[in-house]
């Protein structure tokens, strides 16, 4: 079985800053992490190798430092690594990214890819789909439990009040939720063998077999007009009362807005 | 001649580091509180290569180096001091003490398991009559067939009653002085192998220190050591990297107390303005600051001189003098600067300044460190 694993590299949002003049993140001196939920895909592939032996690959789209997600997925347990990074694949949206990423897999042999819900600098959860979709396999959103059982998958589906149970035969596509599993730490023998024994294989613009007109920021269709912090548009309502009254009030403002 | 750390040591901090936070933290005010041993976390260090990071793959190990053991050493420092001995006990004495001098039966019957993690290690030399003075040793090991009898008692043993492969020294030949002394090691569970009461410690509370008592205990031939009469240097040798480790621990303990202090003074106010804003306080810091720094160097050239296969005994030696002296100090500045909340355990400088003091007593006391330098200086 060979799995792809979509990780990326995304700043620790723990850490960031919002610059109040532009509305946008201050990414200086942000430290950067694995996309959290994508790290949770990456051990659900390790686990999934560890009972059924598989090939784990890790590939990641990003500037040239996002070789350090992939180092880092070396030093956890994955088998190999491709970046794809090329200057024409800036200013990537959803559309642009998963047509990217879609080809690349193209590439390799995969009986399941997984990637992780969403990052957490973007929030949009289309990736994963929307590379299904270019790839032509199933998708499954929002696993919090992935079974293997021959050449079908089963993922529990997570939803705010319920769950779903789907089955789906391989090649598919699954996102994780980070709360699928605890990822493991690396090793300290893993980080040295990431660094001095493993290869990245590096994709640019030419290795990559997709149209001009679906890459970068040409190539996406989202336009960002503005981005700003969420302010506060008038001063909140200060009640003083005890307790109890300030409950009952705190529900019925609530209810007001059928929020409740 | 480069300052600068390597891709794969910044990777192996950062993971110390994220090892540390979540798992290390949590348990330090309790370990400390309660004299407990962090049995939780030390389980995941071995489930996570920690125990086993300087020595070869094919032993167990991680087949890294002494550079990035010192690393864990340090970060896991700056949480708890507990949790920094025993991996530096465990490693750079009873693990090396086997990987420099043990058979390659004795390593792969030794060595893998306490490399791998499924069995933990000790070191025992101090004696009653014999600290400093290690050549004084009482505990007798005589010959018998095919077995090695052994009777005496060692003190203030890291790691003793929770390890499994104990590195033990002992007088074969008595007459000979320190060319008598003999190394063994003995396992857990060996008849005639017990334990003393839990020594009641100032710091480093939740780490397991306490007596091993050996009555007619009989290891076979093959838990020789080393050669015969060999002992002496082995103990030495083995101690020397031993201080590589707690400088290493001893510089996380004062990092761990510095970072904590610039949060503090930040967050405090009298009359009107962060203590922060007080010139006695930022000149404090500085010189905390650049103390650590200047320790840092010492401690990681002695590691990169293990690594490389030069003599390291006398940097050692420095690394953990300074760093001992430099731990001493800054904690004991970071609990002036926290004035009254200093004194009190919730804000964790008291307790990384009752770990420091330690750190210029064991493996060799600052006199000790003292003597090896001035003795290469005269030699």
């Amino acid at each position: 079985m060979n799995i792809v694993v979509c990780i990326k590299q995304v700043p620790d949002t723990k850490e960031v800053r919002i610059d109040p003049v532009k509305g946008t993140l201050i990414r200086q001196g942000v430290p950067s992490i694995m996309n959290p939920d994508d790290k949770a895909a990456l051990e659900a592939a390790l686990r999934l190798k560890e009972q059924f032996g598989a090939k784990v690959i890790a590939l990641s789209m990003g500037p040239l430092q996002a070789e350090l997600v992939l180092r880092e997925a070396f030093a956890m347990g994955a088998d190999e690594g491709y970046l794809v990074s090329d200057g024409k694949f800036g200013g990537a949206d959803t559309w642009a990214t998963s047509s990217t990423l879609a080809a690349a897999i193209s590439k390799l042999d995969y009986d399941l890819i997984l990637a992780g819900r969403q990052a957490i600098d973007g929030d949009t959860a289309q990736v994963g789909p929307e590379i299904a979709e270019h790839l032509g396999v199933p998708h499954i959103s929002y696993a919090e439990e992935i079974k293997v059982e021959g050449r079908e998958v089963i993922v529990k589906r997570q939803f705010e009040d319920r769950y779903q149970i789907l089955k789906a035969k391989m090649p598919v596509l699954v996102t994780a939720l980070s709360e699928l599993n605890q990822p493991r730490y690396m090793t300290p023998g893993g980080i040295f063998d990431a660094w001095r024994n493993k290869e990245i294989g590096r994709w640019s613009r030419d290795d990559i077999p997709v149209d001009d007109g679906n890459i970068g920021l040409k190539g996406s269709p989202t336009k960002v007009v503005q981005t700003y912090p969420k302010t506060m548009k008038q001063p909140g309502t200060k009640i003083e009362t005890d307790v109890d009254e300030s409950v009952q009030y705190i529900v019925e403002k609530l209810k007001e807005k059928y929020i409740l | 001649m480069d300052f600068n750390m390597s891709k794969e040591h910044l990777m192996a901090k950062q993971l110390f580091h994220d090892f540390a936070i979540n798992e290390i933290e949590p348990w330090a005010e309790e370990t400390d509180e309660n004299h407990r041993f962090p049995w939780e976390t030390v389980r995941k260090m071995q489930s996570t290569g920690f125990m086993g990071i300087p020595f070869p793959r094919e032993m167990g190990g991680q087949g890294c180096d002494t550079l990035t053991y010192v690393l864990a050493v340090e970060e896991f420092a700056k949480y708890c001091g507990t949790t920094a001995v025993i991996l530096s006990a465990h490693t750079s004495l009873a693990a090396d003490a086997i990987f420099q001098n043990g058979t390659p039966q004795q390593k792969e019957k030794f060595l893998r398991p306490l490399a791998d993690g499924t069995k933990l290690g000790s070191f025992a030399l101090t004696e009653p009559e014999a600290g400093t003075d290690a050549a004084g040793q009482q505990t007798k090991a005589v010959r018998d067939g095919d077995e090695w009898v052994l009777n005496g008692t060692k003190i203030f043993i890291t790691n003793a009653e929770v390890a499994d492969i104990y590195v033990v020294f002992a007088m074969t030949d008595k007459s000979a002085g320190t060319r008598g002394i003999s190394a063994f090691i003995v396992e857990k569970g060996t008849p005639g192998f017990s334990f003393g009461l839990p020594e009641k410690k100032m710091g480093i509370r939740g780490s397991s220190t306490c007596e091993l008592i050996f009555e007619n205990c009989r290891i076979p031939v093959n838990n020789l050591l080393g050669r015969e009469g060999k002992g002496f240097g082995i103990a030495m040798s083995t101690l020397d990297g031993g201080r590589i480790g707690i400088g290493a621990q001893a510089l996380g303990i004062a990092e761990g107390a510095l970072d904590r202090t610039v949060a503090y003074v930040k967050e405090r106010k009298q009359f009107n303005r962060p203590i922060a804003g007080f010139q006695n306080t930022q000149f404090v810091l500085a010189q905390m600051k650049a103390d650590i720094e200047s320790v840092r160097y010492l401690v990681y050239n002695a590691a990169l001189l293990k690594d490389a296969g030069k003599p390291y005994s006398v940097e050692a030696a420095m690394a953990k003098l300074k760093a001992s002296q430099v731990a001493s100090e800054v904690t004991r500045q970071c609990v002036q600067l926290h004035g009254g909340y200093g004194y009190i355990q919730s804000f964790q400088v008291e307790r990384m300044m009752r770990d420091a003091k330690i750190t210029e007593i064991y493996e060799g006391t600052s006199e000790v460190m003292k003597m090896v330098i001035s003795g290469s200086l005269l030699r």
